[in-house]
């Protein structure tokens, strides 16, 4: 896959000639956004963000500025521009974008983004395409430009029948000034938005031709594997460099640090001829660590602390009314404390980076979420001027968030620069599970007031926990946590007289991040859980319980598809159902879960029903195919695996005791969208949080038992 | 280091490797053949499947000391064009997301489709366990084997 940075480059890369209809966005912003032309760029001296360009043949070339990494945005984004410049899918072309804050502004795939933060400039940017050709039709055959119309990427003049494909008119059509205003179509009137194509990029993953971050190789380049400091924290105090560089094909045996957030992390790096060569010679690698002056905690010591922490005062983020008032009032109140663990990302593509570092300028290839902070903080880091970095994206094996971060690249440009030659730096799957960052361990503790009519009079919500932001160089440590609420609809709030939400931070050298949905993922637990035990004390029917508190019509809505879909009205007393409804990155999702008992102990889930209201969506297959992953990688969270910490290392180092999900404890899955024009919200993400509170709940259905900590052990539940 | 002839995809390939390299390796850096993934290194995830005499095989834990001269079968040779029909059907399935186990996976279901033509869910639940994706495309993988199967019975019948 070829990535382009300039216009100049991007002509090069596809082939195009000087006759093309390049259009492009004049600003970053998403709220001034204005489409013109690229002799407009030129006249006006700036560069063109060219998103797209039609050349000759008629074939459409895109820059795609978002990463792929399963989530289907090689697929969506042709998919907008196809329809609105009423072309076939078939005739666009997607080009990776090299990382470029100021042409495309934010391109990092996170905080599920790609669609729900470009569609609108994507769906003008290509009306105004369609409407220049039609103008520039128009003008050939001198008729009124309302007489003729795009269809499959001709023009054609409805009176006479006259037709002329798009190759024919993008001479004509880069010179027109791009109108200011258009007309999108009518959602209605959709022929390949809301259709589940197939995605493009499918032929080339079962082929193995897809160009993952470790298949990419350069001339020259050598190979990296690094010993990183175990404990996160501790600097390297001697090793065994004469030895392990005597060993064949080792080039090079030398200290390097990359950045965490503001800490160093300390390592030797291998750098050998083959991959082989350095795996081999890193086996032979002692490093001796100084792991003084800093603590070394084990999982019990860090829960004990957080279980301590929330009897302290929390800061508090978000609040209305008094807690207290409604504890005075209730006629019952509720208590309960909430457990989740740390979780390692576990791409199946382990982390790896090439960096060339040579004469001032530093090129990156790798599996990147971020490309555009990749050039400004990792060249900042290096001391590079962003125009003097260059960022190459190749598929991502799994992101989840992990890819997002920065440390793997700064450290393969670190190494690069120290020998001065191109050098791929491999991590292990050891590496890649053991270094972190981790999505943090989470204690909750929630409180909640019961009126007599059975609604909620008070909630409160305590987390305790790392926070993400915190770790940042300089970050105010008494700030609260304002993703304490992520995950909780909306619309609770309204309805709820009195509620407080607050963090007790925890500060540990453990290094944390996102992991898929973020707070959300261990915010939804607590939340829906406690929801269901206030529903069961209020002796009402649980979904009915949420819609009672619901004052938006989005969430009956989708309560009653879900309810109707799942069958959770008609429901046997010996089957458990659990329920959990989640809003997330601009999304509501509802899931459903089934459990029954298995003939010989323990606790077997037959089904999840997921109902997604992303609003406004482009292709339901990728929908679906994202929630019923994010399904799976929750259960995952919830009843296999978790990451330990013994002396301040994370135990589990690979799956044979990183236990992952498998085919045989997949559910039947099945999952609707919901149908309407709301603002875009995101995919990738959303159907993660309600999954293991929906489970949970379930499991309580069947057998009376509530679990507050994960995971936990289908198979031990009696 | 020694001179190891290996049969890939049908060709001999003469490499100079260490016989305690693991065969993904070769496979990868000496073969240059990159559709077969590196994902775990202990036989536990998959994703460095082929077949070695047709059975599947983890690549990452086979050195190739043991590998001899059977022949070898990567996600490359088990067809460029996508027409095996376990590719076709991942592909009428969309069964891929990131795609990165994919590989693995398609040669795990290969293998199984031959051996069992029509594999019950049992079956697939045997031979697929031992394959991670942590994009969780399993429901997906397993209405693939199902079509593939059917497309497999359809090209000999026809």
């Amino acid at each position: 896959m070829k990535t382009v940075y300039s216009r100049r480059d991007f002509i090069k890369a596809s082939g195009l000639s000087g006759a093309a209809l390049f259009l492009g966005i004049s600003s970053a912003s998403a709220k001034d956004v204005t489409v013109i032309t690229a002799a407009q760029a030129d006249s006006l001296g700036i560069e063109l963000n060219n998103w797209i360009s039609i050349d000759t043949t008629g074939l459409v070339t895109l820059i795609n500025h978002r990463s792929e990494m399963g989530q289907g945005s090689f697929q969506s984004v042709p998919q907008i521009i196809a329809e609105e410049l009423e072309v076939d899918i078939t005739q666009v072309k997607v080009v990776f974008a090299q990382g470029s804050q100021a042409k495309y502004g934010s391109q990092i795939t996170g905080g599920s983004s790609t669609i729900r933060g470009s569609y609108k400039q994507l769906l003008r940017l290509s009306a105004t395409a369609r409407e220049l050709l039609v103008q520039a039709a128009a003008n050939q055959w001198r008729v009124e430009k309302e007489t003729c119309y795009a269809e499959k990427g001709m023009v054609i003049h409805r009176p006479s029948g006259k037709k002329l494909g798009y190759g024919a008119l993008v001479s004509d059509a880069s010179k027109l000034t791009p109108p200011t205003s258009v007309r999108l179509k009518d959602p209605s009137t959709y022929k390949i938005l809301r259709q589940p194509l197939p995605r493009i990029d499918t032929p080339l993953k079962t082929n193995g031709q897809a160009i993952f971050g470790l298949d990419k190789k350069l001339p020259g380049m050598l190979y990296a594997m690094v010993e990183r400091n175990p404990r996160f924290s501790g600097k390297v105090k001697s090793f065994n460099e004469t030895e392990v560089k005597a060993l064949p094909g080792v080039r090079h045996v030398l200290k390097v640090e990359m950045a965490v957030f503001a800490t160093m992390r300390h390592g030797v790096a291998v750098v050998a001829d083959s991959l082989w060569a350095a795996m081999q010679a890193r086996k032979a690698l002692k490093v001796e660590w100084d792991d003084t002056g800093f603590p070394h905690h084990s999982t019990e010591q860090l829960y004990t602390r957080m279980r301590e922490d929330l009897k302290t005062k929390p800061l508090w983020f978000k609040a209305k009314g008094e807690v207290e008032k409604a504890w005075a009032k209730s006629s019952n109140v509720l208590e309960a404390v909430y457990e989740t663990p740390y979780e390692a990302h576990a791409c199946m593509e382990p982390l790896n980076c090439i960096a060339d570092f040579r004469n001032g300028k530093l090129e990156i290839w790798g599996p990147i979420q971020g490309p555009d902070w990749v050039q400004k903080d990792v060249g900042e880091m290096m001391g590079l001027k962003p125009e003097d970095v260059t960022v190459n994206m190749t598929f991502l094996g799994g992101g989840f968030g992990r890819k997002a971060f920065l440390d793997y690249p700064h450290e393969a440009a670190v190494i690069s620069k120290a020998i001065g030659a191109p050098v791929q730096v491999v991590w292990s799957r050891e590496d890649d599970m053991t270094q972190g960052p981790f999505r943090p361990g989470m204690v909750y503790q929630c409180k909640g007031g019961l009126t007599e009519g059975g609604t909620i009079a008070g909630f409160e919500a305590i987390m305790a926990g790392q926070n993400m932001g915190h770790q940042n160089p300089g970050a105010d440590k008494i700030a609260y946590n304002d993703s304490v609420t992520e995950g909780f609809p909306e619309t609770y709030l309204d309805s709820i007289p009195h509620y407080r939400f607050g963090d007790v931070p925890l500060e540990s050298p453990v290094p944390v991040m996102w992991w898929r949905s973020v707070y959300s993922s261990t915010n939804a637990f607590a939340y829906e859980s406690f929801m269901d035990e206030l529903a069961i004390a209020a002796g009402k029917d649980p979904l009915e319980f949420r819609k009672q508190h619901f004052w938006n019509g989005r969430f009956h809505a989708l309560a009653n598809r879900l309810a109707e879909v799942s069958g959770w009205h008609k429901r046997k007393p010996s089957e458990g159902y659990g329920i959990a409804i989640t809003e997330c990155f601009g999304s509501i999702v509802g899931e459903i879960a089934k459990v029954s008992r298995k003939p010989g102990g323990g606790i077997k889930i037959d089904k999840v029903w997921a109902v997604m209201d992303c609003g406004w969506y482009v292709n339901p297959d990728i929908i679906r195919a994202q929630v019923e992953g994010s399904i799976i990688m929750a259960l995952g969270a919830a009843v296999k695996h978790a990451t330990l910490f013994a002396d301040g290392k994370a135990v589990q180092k690979n799956f044979d005791t990183y236990k992952m999900p498998r085919i045989s404890e997949t559910p039947d899955i099945e999952v609707h969208v919901m149908d309407n024009e709301e603002k875009a919200g995101g995919v990738g993400e959303p159907g993660l949080p309600p999954c293991t509170p929906a489970l949970t709940n379930a499991i309580f259905d069947l057998t009376g038992k509530r679990i507050r900590v994960l995971p936990f052990s289908l198979d031990e539940i009696g | 280091m020694a001179a190891i002839t290996l049969t890939l995809n049908g060709k001999s390939v003469t490499i100079e490797a260490d016989p305690k390299m693991p065969l993904l390796w070769a496979i990868r850096e000496l073969a240059g053949l990159t559709g077969t993934k590196y994902g775990c290194g202990i036989a536990q995830c998959g994703a460095c499947t082929v077949h070695l005499n047709g059975a599947p095989v983890r690549s990452c834990s086979l050195p190739l000391a043991a590998v001899g001269n059977k022949p070898i079968t990567t996600i490359e040779g088990l067809s460029a064009n996508n027409s095996h029909p376990v590719q076709q059907a991942w592909i009428a399935e969309q069964v891929p997301q990131c795609g990165y186990c994919q590989s693995g996976q398609i040669m795990a279901a290969a293998a199984l489709i031959a051996r069992k033509p029509n594999p019950t869910d049992q079956d697939i639940d045997s031979a697929m366990s031992g394959h991670i994706c942590r994009c969780g495309t399993y429901p997906r993988i397993r209405k693939a084997i199902k079509k593939a199967a059917a497309l497999a019975t359809a090209n000999v019948n026809r």
